[in-house]
């Protein structure tokens, strides 16, 4: 039977990790991931976990390892937050390439500089190019059951990808709340055995990794980790269906609050769409039809399922919490606009910049994106595409 | 080598991954080359320095003589050249007209 425990996020994901047993993780501490790893090797310290884990040097070895051994025929695993990532760069890319199912919690944080531990997306929105599955979680509960089909998700034979799983640092990494675990067999029951693809610990069919490909084949390798994001879609939806067979709450590519009948809609990831769902509810109270979207699946991007929810709104505030310096906005707000151009959609969106280096995004903040959203749906008029939400002049 | 080239990106292993050892032999380096080695079979000696020194295992050997260059391929790196022993030098690298 499921229980439920005061968990922090990062608990709650070295709950879903021990549960999990990966064969291998190896790790090196950084905040605000350093309590997800350490409550881990409690796990493995206590014996409920048979893992080979690997302390390192730094997250460049920790991703290396992780690499090494996913390769060997592992099911590998690490964790990291913000410059970790960043120290990890070069081998986040070779994970992808060597279709590694990997899954990596990330706990949001922002880069340096100045100096900063507390919460954006500026890490893992940094390598949305990399060719990793990306999963955001709104609280501790969506972050234990995402990496729990994150590694359902990577493993599938027509996906093969690596897969982050991402929560707020500190927001949700260090708040504690009320998480339903399932049982230990219920979790290994739906993970199920690794079967690796093509290991290099199989002697019998001998493989090589990584070797050099030049201009003849290079792009012809490209292709296919296309194709297998493309694949991954199908894959989310349906793990995410058969998982809440286990736990009761649904799971697709986002989370669509009031939006059925909803006139302006604010799109955003992970925990600030906890703070938005009682002002839509406040909004609703006063006859305003505000809805929200909050994404869960940023790659693959799910570009028809977001135009179709979107179908009909009459204004929409897209919420980014890291800055794509030089491009027009922030990513998310420039991938939900393509998404609309290409759909021949001509809504009007507006882009908020929020949530930099843990500045709060609190329900006044909130209130004023929406408010903005019925002077446009009043004057007809976008007078600023790109705002910036709490800051101060 | 040209059946390997002309793989479309299906047919291709996944992640670039090599799923057969040893088949190095099929992918044809000599394209690579800029200088070709040319041997001269009257001053050779047959020492096989050339041969052993050779990174590519481009010189061919037949019943322990100097035996040919495998021309799909020798990069071109003159090493065999440079081996051959000075009051040898049965071997010259010769630009090569593409
Ligand atoms: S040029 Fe280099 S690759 Fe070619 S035969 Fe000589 S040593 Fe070998
Ligand atoms: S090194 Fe020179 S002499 Fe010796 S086998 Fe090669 S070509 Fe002949």
């Amino acid at each position: 039977m499921a229980k439920t425990l005061g968990l922090t996020g990062n608990e709650a994901v070295a709950y879903a990790i021990m549960q999990i047993n990966p064969d291998v993780m190896a790790a090196y501490p950084i905040t605000p991931q350093t309590a997800l790893v350490q409550k881990f090797a409690d796990f493995l310290a206590d014996g409920d976990v048979d893992t080979e884990m690997i302390l390192v040097e730094s997250e460049h070895s920790a991703m290396s390892a992780t690499v090494g051994a996913s390769a060997a025929g592992a099911r590998a695993m690490t964790a990291t937050a913000a410059n970790g990532l960043a120290l990890m760069w070069e081998i986040v890319y070779i994970a992808a390439s060597n279709r590694l199912p990997i899954v990596m919690p990330v706990i949001n944080r922002a880069l340096s500089a100045p100096i900063n531990i507390l919460c954006d997306h500026s890490d893992t929105m940094g390598c949305r190019d990399t060719g990793w599955i990306q999963i955001y979680s709104e609280n501790a509960q969506e972050a234990y059951e995402n990496t729990i089909q994150a590694v359902r998700i990577a493993e599938h034979p027509d996906v093969l990808l690596p897969a982050m799983v991402t929560q707020d640092g500190f927001i949700i990494s260090h708040g504690m709340e009320d998480v339903t675990i399932l049982e230990k067999e219920q979790v290994q029951k739906f993970v199920g055995e690794y079967k690796p693809h093509y290991p290099l610990l199989d002697p019998e069919h001998p493989v090589s990794y990584g070797p050099i490909d030049f201009h003849d084949f290079y792009f012809e390798h490209k292709k296919p980790q296309v194709d297998a994001m493309e694949n991954a879609k199908q894959v989310i939806l349906d793990v995410g269906r058969e998982f809440s067979k286990l736990s009761g709450r649904e799971y697709g590519f986002f989370d669509a609050y009031r939006m059925e009948d909803a006139e302006i809609v604010a799109i955003m990831m992970s925990s600030t769409a906890g703070t938005t769902r009682p002002v839509v509810d406040e909004l609703r109270r006063q006859g305003i039809k505000a809805g929200l979207l909050k994404l869960r699946v940023f790659r693959p991007f799910p570009a028809e399922e977001i135009v179709a929810a979107l179908q009909g709104k009459k204004a929409v505030a897209i919420l980014d919490r890291a800055i794509s310096f030089g491009a027009q906005g922030g990513a998310l707000f420039s991938e939900v606009c393509s998404a609309l151009y290409n759909a021949g959609q001509r809504i009007p969106v507006i882009n908020f910049l929020y949530g930099l280096g843990g500045r709060p995004a609190e329900i006044e903040n909130i209130q004023e994106v929406y408010q903005k959203l019925q002077r446009i749906v009043q004057t007809g008029k976008v007078d600023n595409l790109i705002n910036y939400l709490n800051l101060r002049e | 080598m040209s059946q390997i080239r002309e793989l479309g990106y299906k047919d291709l292993p996944l992640g670039g991954k090599i799923l057969d050892a040893g088949n190095s032999e099929n992918y044809e380096t000599g394209g690579w080359r800029t200088y070709v080695p040319v041997h001269d079979a009257e001053k050779c000696t047959n020492c096989l320095l050339c041969w052993i020194f050779c990174p590519d295992g481009a010189i061919f050997v037949k019943d322990g003589k100097w035996a040919g260059f495998d021309l799909k391929h020798c990069k071109g790196c003159g090493i065999c050249a440079e081996q051959c022993p000075p009051k040898v030098k049965a071997i010259t690298m010769v630009k090569e007209e593409k």
